[in-house]
């Protein structure tokens, strides 16, 4: 056991846990961040995804050890009140069914947008590899659609 | 039947503690066939919540798995009942044998319970204005309910429902409370936001894998590496001294692992040596598909139904078409890997987690821990998919047995290889279809089926529409455990039935609508013995489909597929649009037309016809389970193939028929027909015709 200190959605938090425990599992059994999930342990299927330093991160792959001082987002910190343009979108578009993936499907979308403020439908099927067992992958790509346009005429 | 003036039936209205009131009907259940029960079958259902605050709360009912009911039970209540759809709370019911069957399958949440909540709704509604009218010394009939109020008509006072609510508990039970007029919905048939999606996205706790409770212990439990194999010696010394690392429990044929954390868990499980013995057959997939072979060449012993002579067509026929295919062993992988919470202390059991059975596991606790039923409480939290895969109670009779030997509440979690190795799956089947073809004429049609575990498939639609129809079928021995896959049976009968009809017009230069709409022509005019549809309403979706993609006037680089199945009371056709990129096809666009009676919900309705669509291409496409030696070959995402953003449609176009009939069921009837209207359109597009099952490989 070891001591880190992570910063999570603008906090810093200590947390004490095998040095090869994936960020996942501390975030869900240690900080009882739940929100991100898992799905199958091996970073593919993206429903653990979080934002790292504004990149998407499968989580599950990624030892606590191996953190450092980067700067971890989780749904839970997306935004304040669930207003993130792509949350509303979502709400909007009435995305989910079963829900499960949809935290995971979010953060994977929130780091595009970073990037790509825009994004065009070939530039969403690379960016958009998370797995959706129900199917909603076409309400997610106009929710992308969606709330870029909030975003861009704010 | 008028059930509401059976003796057994009325609204019963009783205070709740807290001061709050709660109404519940009570009438026979709807959905039992066996007549022997029909007197246990009088159960009162309890589906409406006044809070002291004047809030109302509707109770769902089923287990909700991603279908949506958790939405739509609801507004079927809120309808009759009344009230502003924006003001009121929603909850999952907990298992309770008031409600009834409270199963997630078969397509039957809405089916089952449509007409029932109405009057449920309708009868509240009543009581809460006739308690108005005597207030205010009025006639009730002067009076109207909406958005949670009573108002007087004409002088114009008010009273909310909460404010009602005392006196309403007073009032007498309508024995025929008026529903309303279908003209007069306000929400059903209305987009309804899923009542969850707030919640779904900002990330609480909503799910089973989520629960954690004061003293729980995250328990892995390694289960047998193969089937036919069993367990042996156990050496748990390594895996005690895991950190965190708390019990080691060995039940009969897997070891639990207990432990302060779902990682300290893992890798207390993962340290374990244990040795499995091979006691029973190690089987292969190969031998399977082979032993179908042989089969299907002499000739399956069931016979499902034979109309006419198939064989003296077959003599006549100038061709005789005669095709294998073939269908893969499939895992559920429903996203939420499985889990259980359980907490078996004093005789007493509290279990909580995903099942669609909630009634079913808690009868198997009760047989296995020897725990009267009274002492167990189940509760259902929202599910992260289900597919089939949680009508079996293996997973939560597990968590109830670890927490039972432990002394201790446990929280059960599986990993993605422990869902692929020890699963359910849909069976491997091979299917030999034969036509009796003229030059421009199909004389006969006999399908043959094989496959793990049940002999007996179905029918499709050329039954009752042909002079000559043979089915027969035979079940496979393995001991590879089956069991339901959404739209079981019809997923894959579907697929090879449509393609081989599309192989049929192809041979006779038929069009692929105009040829079906030929067959319910003749199913309507002139039936042959027992028809399992109507070919109206199947005629509708099929016209309504070329309708919207404008069958007939393809544009150019696009190809199509049609295909049509009709399945859990619903009508479903789809056209399946594919562009050719780098050679390969992509698919591009879906139009699917259903007939399901009255839709509730527009939202969620669409969301499970393109969610269908797109789950059964992703399972026409990508996926398959190998066994070799017993065990599974593909063990995660990595190998268990799944479609991306990129391999989905980038629109799916929904229309339902306009209906004033009773709902039918929807969670699954769109699946069956895509993967044959997708094989169809990549024939258009590549002139490869796919008769084996995933299609990616053979790109
Ligand atoms: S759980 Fe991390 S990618 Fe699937
Ligand atoms: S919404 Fe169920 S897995 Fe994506």
């Amino acid at each position: 056991m070891a001591k880190y200190s992570l910063s999570i959605n603008g906090k810093i938090m200590s947390v004490e846990a095998d040095d090869d425990t994936p960020l996942l599992w501390v975030l869900r059994d240690n900080l009882n961040l739940v929100g991100t999930k898992f799905g199958c342990g091996v970073a593919q299927c993206g429903a653990c995804t979080v934002d790292l330093d504004g990149e998407a991160l499968r989580s599950c792959v990624l030892p606590v050890s191996a953190v450092g001082k980067r700067k971890v987002v989780t749904i839970e910190g997306l935004s304040e009140d669930g207003d993130h343009p792509l949350q509303k979108a979502w709400e909007e578009l009435d995305v989910s069914q079963c829900g499960y993936c949809q935290s995971g499907q979010l953060m994977a979308a929130s780091t595009l947008l970073k990037s790509t403020p825009d994004p065009t439908d070939q530039q969403i099927d690379e960016a958009m590899t998370n797995i959706c067992r129900c199917g909603t992958q076409v309400r997610i790509r106009k929710a992308i659609h969606l709330a870029a346009k909030k975003l861009n005429t704010k | 039947m008028d059930f509401m003036n059976s003796r057994r039936n009325f609204l019963k209205v009783s205070a709740l503690t807290g001061g709050g009131i709660l109404f519940g009907l009570v009438f026979p259940s709807f959905e039992t066939n066996d007549t022997s029960t029909a007197l246990a079958d009088y159960m009162p259902n309890i589906y409406i919540k006044i809070k002291p605050d004047g809030k109302i709360v509707l109770m769902a009912p089923n287990p909700e798995i991603g279908q949506g009911v958790k939405t739509s039970l609801p507004i079927i209540i809120a309808e009759e009942l009344g009230v502003d759809w924006k003001k009121i709370e929603v909850e999952l019911a907990p298992l309770d044998n008031r409600y009834g069957r409270q199963t997630a399958g078969g397509s039957g949440a809405i089916r089952g319970r449509y007409a029932d909540l109405r009057k449920m709704g309708a009868a509240a509604r009543e009581m809460f204005v006739n308690a108005a009218a005597q207030i205010w010394s009025v006639s009730a009939a002067d009076c109207i309910a909406d958005d949670g109020m009573v108002i007087h008509k004409s002088s114009g006072k008010k009273l909310s429902y909460g404010e009602l609510a005392s006196k309403a508990v007073t009032m007498q039970i309508p024995a025929n409370p008026t529903l309303k007029d279908p003209k007069d919905f306000k929400y059903i048939g209305t987009r309804i936001t899923d009542v969850d999606v707030h919640s779904i996205v900002t990330g609480k706790p909503l799910f089973g894998i989520d629960t954690r409770r004061e003293g729980m212990l995250f328990a892995m439990i390694a289960r047998s590496p193969a089937y036919g194999k069993t367990l042996g010696n156990v050496d748990d010394t390594k895996a005690r001294k895991v950190n965190g690392v708390k019990n080691v429990i060995k039940l009969k044929n897997s070891v639990a692992v207990l432990a302060t954390s779902t990682w300290a868990a893992k890798k207390g499980r993962d340290a374990l040596v244990i040795q499995w013995n091979t006691t029973g057959k190690l089987e292969n997939s190969s031998d399977h598909f082979a032993g179908f072979k042989e089969i299907l060449e002499k000739g399956p012993t069931t016979v499902g139904r034979n109309d006419g002579d198939v064989e003296i067509a077959k003599q006549k026929a100038t061709k005789v078409l005669d095709v294998y295919y073939e269908i893969p062993t499939l895992s559920h992988c429903q996203m939420e890997p499985l889990n259980f919470f359980a907490d078996v202390r004093d005789g007493k059991v509290e279990l909580y987690g995903p099942t669609q059975v909630p009634d079913q596991l808690r009868n198997d606790v009760a047989e296995k821990l020897g725990i009267n039923k009274d002492n167990i409480t189940v509760v259902v939290p929202r599910q992260g998919g289900g597919f089939g895969r949680k009508l079996m109670t293996d997973n939560g009779v597990e968590a109830a047995l670890v927490s039972a030997a432990a002394q201790s509440p446990v929280q059960v979690q599986w990993t993605r290889e422990d869902d692929m190795q020890n699963d359910f799956y849909r069976p491997a089947e091979m299917y030999r279809y034969r036509a009796a073809l003229t030059a421009n004429e199909l004389l006969a049609w006999h399908q043959s089926a094989v496959g793990i575990g049940r002999g007996i498939r179905g029918d499709s639609y050329v039954a009752g529409a042909m002079v000559n129809y043979r089915s027969d079928s035979q079940g496979f021995n393995s001991n590879t455990p089956t069991g339901w896959w959404r739209a079981p049976g019809a997923c894959t009968m579907a697929y090879v039935a449509e393609s081989f009809f599309d192989e049929i017009c192809l041979e006779l230069k038929k069009d692929p609508v105009a040829f079906r709409l030929d067959f319910f022509k003749k199913a309507k005019d002139a039936p042959v013995g027992r028809l399992g549809y109507d070919p109206i309403k199947y005629k509708t979706v099929v016209e309504l489909v070329a309708k919207m993609s404008n069958w007939g006037t393809t544009p150019t680089g696009v190809y199509r597929g049609f295909a049509t199945w009709f399945s859990f009371g619903s009508y479903a056709a789809q056209v399946v649009e594919v562009k050719l990129e780098d050679g390969k096809p992509r698919v591009t666009k879906v139009y699917c037309a259903v007939y399901c009676g009255r839709v509730i919900n527009l939202s969620g309705a669409e969301n499970q016809i393109q969610g269908a669509i797109v789950d059964g291409i992703n399972h026409a496409m990508f996926p398959k389970v190998t066994f070799v030696d017993g065990a599974v070959q593909e063990t995660n995402f990595n190998t268990y193939n799944f479609l991306r953003m990129y391999d989905a449609p980038l629109d799916i176009e929904v229309k339902f028929v306009e209906s004033d009939e009773a709902p039918t069921g929807l969670g699954e009837p769109a699946l069956p027909p895509i993967a044959a209207a997708l094989g169809n359109a990549i024939f258009a597009a590549t002139g490869k015709r796919l008769r084996r099952l995933p299609f990616a490989g053979q790109l």
